[in-house]
């Protein structure tokens, strides 16, 4: 009875829900169409626009790094276009002497009476008069010169034709016409073969600065790695005491004050070392000048410790636990468990640690400024002055004119240092890259 | 033969085993089973005192191994985990190669000779049925092996060792069907030579694999049986309520 009375009941309240359901299906469809569509629209338009402005500042960036490196090589592609002698001078020399040219440092030694004999400058068997203009005086007094020193090219000529092995250093508004007794010195341009075997850097010599690199190559490559050689071993096991060792008090006031060495500024590291490194290097080495590549690489080393250690034990605590208790459970010691397994997975950030250390004791400018002595000689030991790339171009980009020699060969110093830390930044993703796969 | 007599454990303030009494017979596979945060994988891990690394916790009691208290101060603990080798709930490999995997006991146990580490880690990787998909890659990294491989290998790396206990914490959750019945084969077959403890989620499993089941609830365990009689004819009803899924 039941049954039969209830499944027409039940067939009566589907069609009366389901018509209900309809209706209401309808009621919503025209809701739908109107405001939420709008607001959906509204949705999208913003995340277009927010889209958008991710992908805009991402390729300013890009642009604004390109435009600096483009920059960069450009201003020091300019360098080479200058000539080897001092812009606004030339060289003349008496037309019997066989030389046409002379490099960069020949010149110099001429001028600084290193060389006495053109045969040591591959011309004849003959002693070399070198002149400056203030040599001018030994031979005419000013009234013979005249007033506005117009008859200066005419009594020029006649030195030089007068003076064989003689060499004169004139500068271009009084230089003599070229004839049978006086031979204009072509300055050819500066070369990259020059520059980059070159062993004195002294861009303001005259009649011809020398810019070879090697001097300062080696003092930034010297101080950087032996403060890397501090640094690291250091920053490592710093890094290690504090990811694996320390305890939990110890490190969270060891870790923060570590933090806080990397905000100190350069400068006050620099002063820092000034005052206290130089004068205790010199005691303890009993040296000359306290002001050396030791006290640079120091200095460096404890600018470069914080990042080396912040980044390497990140890198370690981040270590998955199940990795350390793998290796315990298999009967390795805590410290087989580091240096077999702990060191090797963080391996990646380890690297990235020891490259943002060297890109820090590389490119670092104010600090070894003022504890390295700034001599630009070719090192030979830790304690002597040295003189870095960086250094370099702060210390002498405002005294040089723009768009002169001095500044191009500035610029290219800069681009040496951007490729260096290039090929520092390839070669540890390599080594990564090379730990992930093993 | 493992044995506890009234262990108690605390991580800081919290109870988490309460007066654990319980045998394991040698050559056997045990299973615990019970809801999350049970203590079930605590007590697991007891036995390789893996919870000495967790900072805070305090245990009372005894635990024993063939008779020998290993929480006594005489213990070396390095020696203890080369007698009870553990197998993790996610496989765990090292980021070396597969032989180095296997190797890695033996070497952390100053073992250098060459022959007897590759006739070792050749055995082991038999062992746990992985020798003939991997015997051609022993140079390559063990991430390239799929899960439920990387889970035999980090067996292997358990067995290379020679322990005589493998404790298994959830060994095969991650893994999908058919590398779960291979690891579930693997441990018939390892109960020959090793006394196993599996911690596991999955009441089946626990019924397919083992002699004896433990059932957790709230840090203790409420009853421990031959897993038949577990699961068929239960009888506290908090574990009849559970294995029929009524609750956890």
């Amino acid at each position: 009875m039941k049954i039969h009375r209830g499944a027409p009941m039940y067939a009566r309240r589907m069609k009366i829900r389901r018509e209900k359901n309809r209706r209401e299906k309808k009621l919503q469809g025209a809701h739908t169409w109107v405001r939420p569509y709008r607001k959906k629209n509204m949705k999208r338009i913003l995340e277009k626009i927010v889209e958008s402005v991710l992908t805009v500042s991402g390729a300013t960036t890009g642009i604004v790094i390109l435009l600096i490196v483009v920059f960069l090589f450009r201003e020091g592609a300019g360098f080479f276009r200058h000539s080897e002698i001092e812009t606004g001078y030339a060289l003349c020399v008496n037309g019997g002497n066989p030389i046409n040219r002379l490099t960069p440092e020949q010149i110099k030694a001429i001028f600084d009476y290193e060389i006495d004999n053109w045969s040591l400058a591959g011309g004849n068997d003959e002693e070399i008069t070198p002149f400056r203009m203030n040599d001018i005086s030994n031979y005419y007094t000013d009234e013979e010169l005249g007033e506005n020193y117009e008859f200066l090219p005419e009594k020029l000529s006649e030195i030089i034709s007068k003076t064989p092995g003689l060499i004169a250093f004139v500068p271009e508004q009084y230089l003599p016409d070229e004839s049978a007794d006086v031979k204009v010195l072509a300055g050819g341009k500066l070369n990259p073969a020059d520059f980059f075997g070159g062993e004195i850097w002294m861009p303001t010599a005259t009649p011809a600065p020398q810019f070879g690199l090697l001097p300062l190559l080696l003092g930034t490559l010297w101080v950087g790695l032996c403060a890397i050689l501090i640094a690291l071993p250091l920053g490592l096991g710093v890094a290690i005491y504090l990811g694996e060792l320390a305890g939990e008090r110890v490190r969270n006031l060891l870790k923060p004050a570590i933090e806080l060495l990397a905000g100190i500024p350069s400068v006050v590291y620099g002063f820092f070392g000034l005052v206290v490194l130089v004068p205790f290097i010199q005691k303890t080495f009993d040296l000359p000048v306290g002001e050396t590549a030791f006290a640079g690489s120091l200095i460096l080393a404890v600018m470069a410790l914080p990042t080396i250690i912040t980044v390497a034990e990140d890198a370690i605590r981040n270590t998955p636990q199940a990795m350390r208790e793998a290796s315990l459970g298999l009967g390795a010691n805590h410290w087989q468990t580091i240096y077999r397994v702990v060191v090797p997975y963080s391996m990646s950030g380890i690297s990235a640690a020891v490259v943002l250390g060297i890109g820090r004791a590389i490119g670092e400018t104010m600090a070894v400024l003022m504890v390295t002595g700034n001599a630009a000689v070719i090192p030979h030991s830790l304690f002597e002055p040295v003189r870095t790339i960086p250094a370099t171009i702060a210390a002498e980009l405002g005294e040089a004119p723009h768009g002169g020699a001095h500044y191009g060969a500035l610029f290219v110093l800069g681009c040496i240092l951007f490729l260096i830390t290039v090929v520092i930044s390839v070669m540890a993703e390599v080594i990564s890259k090379r730990q992930h796969h093993a | 033969m493992l044995e506890t007599r009234n262990i108690d454990f605390y991580y800081g303030s919290f109870h988490a085993l309460k007066n654990i009494a319980m045998e394991m017979e040698d050559h056997t596979v045990t299973a615990f089973i019970g809801p999350s945060g049970c203590g079930k994988s605590t007590f697991l891990r007891l036995f390789n005192r893996m919870n000495d690394l967790i900072p805070n916790t305090r245990l009372t009691g005894e635990c024993l191994i063939d008779g020998e208290d290993i929480y006594h101060k005489s213990v070396d603990v390095t020696n203890l985990r080369k007698r009870v080798g553990m197998v993790f709930q996610k496989p765990n490999p090292f980021p070396k190669s597969i032989f180095e995997n296997v190797a890695y006991g033996l070497r952390v146990a100053g073992i250098s000779d060459s022959r007897f580490v590759a006739a070792r880690v050749e055995e082991s990787l038999k062992g746990a049925a992985l020798w003939d998909e991997v015997k051609d890659k022993l140079k390559k990294s063990a991430f390239e092996l799929s899960g439920g491989q990387q889970q035999r290998l980090c067996i292997a790396r358990a067995l290379a060792i020679s322990p005589s206990v493998i404790l298994m914490d959830e060994p095969a959750s991650a893994l999908d069907p058919i590398s779960t019945s291979k690891i579930e084969d693997l441990i018939h077959i390892l109960k020959k030579d090793y006394t196993i403890v599996i911690v596991t989620h999955n009441m089946q499993q626990a019924a397919r694999v083992s002699d004896k089941t433990g059932f957790f609830m709230l840090g203790e365990l409420v009853e421990y049986n031959d897993t038949k009689k577990i699961f068929l004819s239960p009888e506290k009803e908090e574990t009849q309520n559970y294995i029929t899924g009524r609750f956890g």
